[in-house]
């Protein structure tokens, strides 16, 4: 416990605290004056009222069509499931410069829509709402499906052999039981579109706006602090708000569930529903998904002349035509792959003694920082950015020019990703077998190594999955944080992006595809990653 | 209780392992071990340099240059704002004209007159009393067009503002979002130095009733409406008009194969911003004396000569030999427009919010 | 009541729980000499359990000391006490299979590889499962859950094994048997056993000594025989199932009680008291010749047949008849009370 609070209270609170304040504060008194002035603004009111229903819409929409997927991926067994699996999360690390040049390319001009329908979406709120669903199918599939494909399925069966309908029985017996993961995702799904940056800017054009675009133009444009100030209070007004409803829907607490292991749950479909079912949601995942990846992967082949490797061979030499680059675009993806190790680790020791330690305790100031740890999702990245650069300016935590700043920011969003994963699979673990374990001569430690970590094996290695891809998809902070020039993947694509040139635009389209299979790729080895395999062998 | 402190005490370990762990297999300290033998340059993200013309200046001055690279120009500039007193670093490169009240009322400069500055022209020389900041290099904020489209429809393409809201070129340009990008501000700049104070909405009223496109930043704009460039050409695009650089034309011939014989966009040399870019040697800078070798450095032959092709700037320094691509396919702006820093800094909220509510609703 | 050894294996000295308001255990003194098998027998809610958690540490004390060979466990986490208990739904490690969770506890306890593989087999011989390392536990029936886990708690050779319910989610047939197992199997390792059960069978079965909770509170304590035979009070008499109880006046050695007049041991306490006739101390015979009663229902409990009786006044009562001799329901009887059969309560 003391450890995930230090860590959010040295690398969250204080930051986000000072910043705040120094825009509230002027000449050592609170300027509270400027909240009125600002909310006052006709303006700012419809930023506010537009943020929310298009998270609330996009989350709806997410939850809608990545519910079925979730299902299918936690009970049917079909060939490229895990290889799919980690395809569906590939969006989550995409830059949004990039994924929004894809979705361009399928629902704008000249697009598959427009082509097919003369559909043009481009400057329409779907648009918006549509790549909101493209970035945050992963996390419902993987947070849901995680849980849902160890709840037993006998106690459906159970439920239909009392009489109840099929529907009837999922209704009863495995909603409640996944209610918490649902509720979760949904959460997370909600602060991630309530917080949308790139994808508001550039597929909703300068016509929509967030409360985020506005702290980041507040902040880092105009430096009106007391303004982005403000917009801060009311976003973590906001939030605030969306934690304490989700807080109230789940207060049942996670109960303990019957876990099986995930390889015994699932079959090969059985019956045209079924395989209509599975079909429909790989239809789902092609179009939504599949197909703005394939564009992108597409133009990184396609030369003015043909297709060809062109711009790949372009970015092996790292000074290709006056040279874009310090370091060569291989250096970028070690770069990316060590800041994404270390974030990971962090999130996972922050996360898993957090989960831990509200699992175990469950007052309810425990509960608050429960809620608190969702936080980060919802603040801007650059609003802490700013924060760090005014808090962690004295030794011993003069960091602000220090690498590890990045990954501490990047785990900041994953820690939340951790502990919403874990903690319904940490709740479900029966407590009785912790003692077991320790009567049987094992420490908590060691309990806790025994009997929650191989069971919460899988949730563990969903969670880590998430701080990795999140780290390594991660933009904002990234940029916001001075570091020594060793750019990232995110990074080294933005800065392709933002120059002419063919060679530019296609190195970009290329490295954006190498980020995907590097995302793709460790996330099939992550989940290949199963350590003494039931542990038998072990004694 | 106990267990709990044991899981902190494990935990505390585990992560300074962490830390060790990445440290050792880590990139860069953040710790100025080497005492006052590194010099910090801050700057943006766009910030580029050869890495032979940095060993070159560790050769002749004893100092190591250390990068740290934060956001975009604005965005680097309020980080440095806020950690006035004591800064990341020592020398600060990268505010522009745009900004450079904001940087001088802020107090972040201390005074350098910098060797060679009498070869940089006056013009440029915005602090020329006081030497808080030094020009390094200036670039044009400029319409691009697509030569093919006005060769296809043999329509001659537009020069000035003024043509731009000419009927003949109706539904043809993208502008950036003056309010998040930094061309979409120059081009707002350069129509309130051409139109003045009063007359620039009524020109924008005009190029909005002509069919003027407004996107959020470059590179939507650049890279997925304007069908010049590479990415345009992919998604189909069809705007030939864009607000863009004056280096952008040499870009696309330098990042093509192969290589054009002729840039494939043009600039319409009677529509630019001029952009200046400074440096500064930072109040409370550890290392001052190393911060003013570098600012000589940085209006020196070597790093003057690295700039066009690096970050696609034009050198500040007058007569500096300007790289064959760069001289012959970049296009000279004509009396490129300016606006009064201070004026700027004055009326850029204002101006912007102007600007938006009359453009974008 | 025992005086066996010095130095108790287990000494509890005035241990109390609460929660909130109810005590669970309430001073309780309890100890538990080597080599000895104590079963600790109540209703559910009496506070067993509760006494087993608090022995093993996970329950802490509100007062009172738990001492493990003379050792004040004050402060002793959970897996430094040295103690083995068996759950009551047996808990076994559901990602193990069976060889792990056998092995668990050697492993805990730093054993070495080849040690945990012979230990491992052995018990598992033990218990009856040979060969079943590798068995998924989730394959097991109730009984091998029980072998292994009673393995799985055996395994690190604990000072002092706790059972919780051993035997309680078995059938008839399999418990009856497995007790008689236990039993020398325990003798035989010279296992000292602390177990807690509701099934009076079961306790008399497995146990050397029996101790009665009532609501946190130790009601009697004793050898199966001495329990069984003197029951201390009315609680400890009913809950081993003997209803015949009934208000008594002591005069010499007889009571006089609504079904008439009673006799009683010799040297019984003079008085007011209540009075216990076993259903073996009651005999039927003709009506005239003694309390005339109904018989109200007969239930066969193998050799004998229990037939339930309802006198003109007072309480019903039970009585135990041989099979052929059974009266049939609604039959009028006449009952006659043996002296050696009756129990004076106190309190």
């Amino acid at each position: 416990m003391a450890v995930p609070l230090a860590f959010f209270g040295l690398f969250f609170a204080y930051p986000v605290i000072a910043i705040v304040g120094r825009g509230l504060k002027s000449g050592g008194t609170w300027q509270f004056g400027r909240i009125g002035e600002v909310l006052g603004d006709p303006d700012i009111g419809g930023v506010l009222w537009f943020t929310t229903w298009q998270a609330a819409a996009s989350t709806a929409l997410t939850l809608l069509l990545a519910l079925p997927a979730a299902y299918v991926f936690a009970r049917f067994d079909f060939p490229g499931k895990q290889l799919l699996r980690a395809v569906v999360t590939v969006p989550f690390v995409l830059p949004t410069v990039v994924v929004g040049s894809a979705f361009l390319a399928v629902l704008g001009r000249g697009g598959l829509l427009a082509e097919l329908w003369g559909l043009r979406l481009d400057t329409s709120v779907w648009a918006i709402l549509l790549a909101h669903v493209f970035f945050n199918y992963a996390v419902v599939v993987r947070t849901v499906g995680g849980l849902w494909s160890q709840l037993d399925p006998r106690q459906e069966e159970a439920a239909r052999v009392l009489g109840a309908g099929r529907f009837a029985a999922w209704r009863k017996v495995t909603l409640p039981a996944l209610a918490p993961a649902v509720a979760a995702a949904a959460l997370m799904v909600f602060l991630f579109t309530f917080t949308s940056f790139g994808v508001v800017q550039i597929l909703g054009g300068p016509s929509f706006s967030t409360l985020e675009v506005e702290i980041y133009r507040q902040t880092a444009q105009f430096l009106d602090l007391p303004t982005a100030a403000v917009l801060t209070l009311v976003q973590f007004a906001a939030v605030g708000t969306i934690l304490a409803v989700h807080a109230w829907t789940v207060r049942r607490r996670e109960s303990a569930l019957r876990l099986v292991d995930p390889a015994r749950t699932a079959r090969r479909p059985r019956g045209a529903g079924q395989w209509a079912l599975l079909g429909g949601v790989l239809v789902t995942v092609l179009v939504l998904i599949l197909l703005p990846l394939a564009v992108l992967v597409e133009r990184s082949f396609q030369g003015p002349d043909g297709y060809g490797f062109r711009y790949y061979r372009a970015l092996q030499s790292a000074d290709g035509g006056g040279g874009t680059f310090l370091v060569p675009p291989l250096e970028a993806v070690w770069n990316s792959l060590q800041y994404a190790v270390v974030a990971t680790l962090i999130a996972l020791v922050v996360g898993g003694l957090a989960a831990a330690a509200l699992t175990r305790r469950a007052g309810r100031l425990v509960r608050g920082f429960d809620a608190l740890l969702m936080l980060p999702l919802g603040v801007s990245a650059v609003t802490v950015g700013f924060g760090f650069l005014i808090t962690l300016n004295q030794p011993p935590f003069d960091l602000r020019t220090s690498w590890i700043l990045v990954p501490l920011a990047q785990a900041l969003v994953g820690v939340p990703f951790v502990v919403r994963t874990m903690l319904p699979v940490l709740r479900a673990v029966d407590g009785r077998l912790r003692e077991a374990a320790a009567v049987l001569g094992a420490s908590p430690l060691r309990a806790w190594r025994e009997v929650d970590l191989p069971m919460v094996r899988r949730a563990l290695l969903v969670a880590a999955g998430f701080a990795f891809a999140v780290s390594l998809g991660e933009f904002g902070a990234t940029v916001f944080i001075a570091r020594p020039d060793n750019p990232t993947l995110p990074v080294a694509v933005a800065r392709l992006l933002g120059r002419a040139g063919d060679l530019n635009y296609g190195q970009a389209m290329a490295l954006s595809t190498i980020l995907m299979v590097v995302c793709a790729v460790s996330l099939l080895v992550l989940e290949r990653i199963r350590p003494d395999r039931s542990v038998s062998g072990e004694f | 209780m106990s267990t709990i402190k044991r899981y902190a005490a494990t935990a505390l370990a585990a992560a300074v392992g962490v830390s060790a762990l990445a440290a050792c297999g880590g990139t860069d300290s953040g710790a100025p071990s080497k005492g006052d033998k590194t010099v910090t340059l801050v700057s943006h993200d766009s910030f580029d340099v050869s890495p032979a013309v940095l060993k070159a200046f560790t050769q002749e001055t004893g100092y190591t240059v250390k990068v740290l690279k934060s956001g975009d120009a604005g965005a680097a500039l309020n980080q440095e704002i806020l950690t006035k007193g004591s800064p990341r670093g020592d020398v600060f490169f990268g505010v522009d004209n745009t900004l450079l009240s904001r940087a001088l009322d802020n107090g972040l400069f201390q005074s350098y007159e910098a060797k060679g500055l009498d070869a940089i022209p006056a013009d440029l020389q915005l602090d020329k009393g006081e030497h808080r900041v030094t020009p390094v290099d200036t670039g044009d904020i400029c319409v691009n067009y697509d030569k093919k489209f006005f060769a296809d429809k043999k329509l001659a393409p537009p020069k000035t503002l003024d043509d731009l809201v000419k009927p003949a070129y109706k539904d043809l340009l993208v502008v950036e979002d003056a309010a998040n990008s930094s061309p979409g501000l120059g081009f707002l700049l350069a129509t309130a130095g051409q139109y003045g104070d009063d007359g620039w909405q009524g020109y924008w009223q005009k190029l909005k009733n002509n069919g003027v496109k407004v996107v959020d930043g470059w590179e939507r704009a650049y890279n997925e409406e304007f069908s010049g460039s590479a990415g345009g050409k992919k998604a189909k695009a069809d705007r030939p008009l864009v607000v863009s650089y004056a280096s952008s034309p040499p870009v696309e011939v330098l990042y093509a194969e192969p290589r054009p014989t002729e840039a494939p966009t043009g600039v319409a040399t009677g529509t630019c911003f001029r952009q200046i870019e400074f440096a500064g040697l930072l109040d409370g800078a550890k290392n001052a004396a190393g911060g003013k070798a570098l600012l000589d450095f940085l209006i020196g032959k070597q790093f003057q000569e690295d700039l066009p092709l690096k970050m696609f700037v034009n050198p500040a320094v007058k007569d500096t030999k300007l790289p064959e691509v760069y001289a012959k396919f970049g296009e000279k702006a004509e009396k490129p427009l300016t606006v009064d820093p201070k004026k700027i800094t004055e009326n850029r909220e204002q101006w912007v919010k102007t600007w938006s509510s009359l453009v974008k609703k | 009541m025992t005086d066996t050894a010095a130095k108790p294996l287990l000494d509890l000295q005035a241990a109390t729980v609460r929660f909130g308001a109810r005590a669970a255990l309430d001073t309780v003194d309890l100890s538990v000499a080597a080599h000895e098998i104590v079963c600790v027998l109540g209703p559910s809610g009496s506070g067993k359990s509760t006494l087993l958690r608090a022995v093993a540490g996970l329950q802490p004390l509100d007062s009172g000391r738990v001492l493990l060979e003379g050792r004040d466990q004050t402060g002793v986490p959970v897996h430094k006490r040295g103690v083995g208990l068996m759950f009551q739904d047996h808990q076994l490690f559901p990602q193990r299979d069976v060889g792990g969770n056998v092995a668990f506890g050697l492993r805990m306890h730093g054993a070495g590889r080849a040690e945990q593989t012979e230990r491992v087999a052995e018990l598992l011989e033990l218990v009856g499962l040979p060969g079943a390392q590798r068995r998924a536990v989730a394959t097991l029936s109730g009984g091998e859950q029980q072998r292994v886990a009673l393995a799985r708690a055996l395994a690190p050779r604990p000072a002092l094994l706790m059972l919780d319910e051993p035997l309680g989610q078995l059938d008839r047939s399999l418990r009856e048997r497995l007790v008689v197992e236990l039993r020398q199997l325990f003798e035989r390792l010279g296992t000292t056993v602390l177990a807690v059960t509701h099934d009076q069978g079961e306790a008399f079965a497995l146990a050397d000594r029996v101790v009665v909770m009532r609501d946190g509170r130790i009601a009697q304590s004793g050898t199966p025989l001495e329990v069984w035979q003197r029951p201390a009070s009315e609680f400890v008499a009913r809950f081993l199932g003997f209803d015949n109880v009934v208000e008594a006046t002591v005069t010499g050695e007889a009571a006089d009680t609504v079904w008439g007049k009673i006799p009683v041991p010799a040297g019984a306490p003079q008085g007011g008291a209540r009075l216990l006739v076993r259903p073996a101390g009651v005999r039927l015979v003709p009506v005239a010749d003694g309390l005339p009663c109904t018989v109200l229902a007969r239930t066969f409990r193998g050799h004998h047949v229990a037939v339930q009786l309802r006198p003109a006044d007072g309480p019903l009562l039970e009585a135990e008849c041989p099979l052929r001799d059974a009266p049939d329901v609604g039959a009028q009887v006449g009952a006659v009370f043996a002296a050696d059969e009756v129990v004076l309560l106190e309190g």
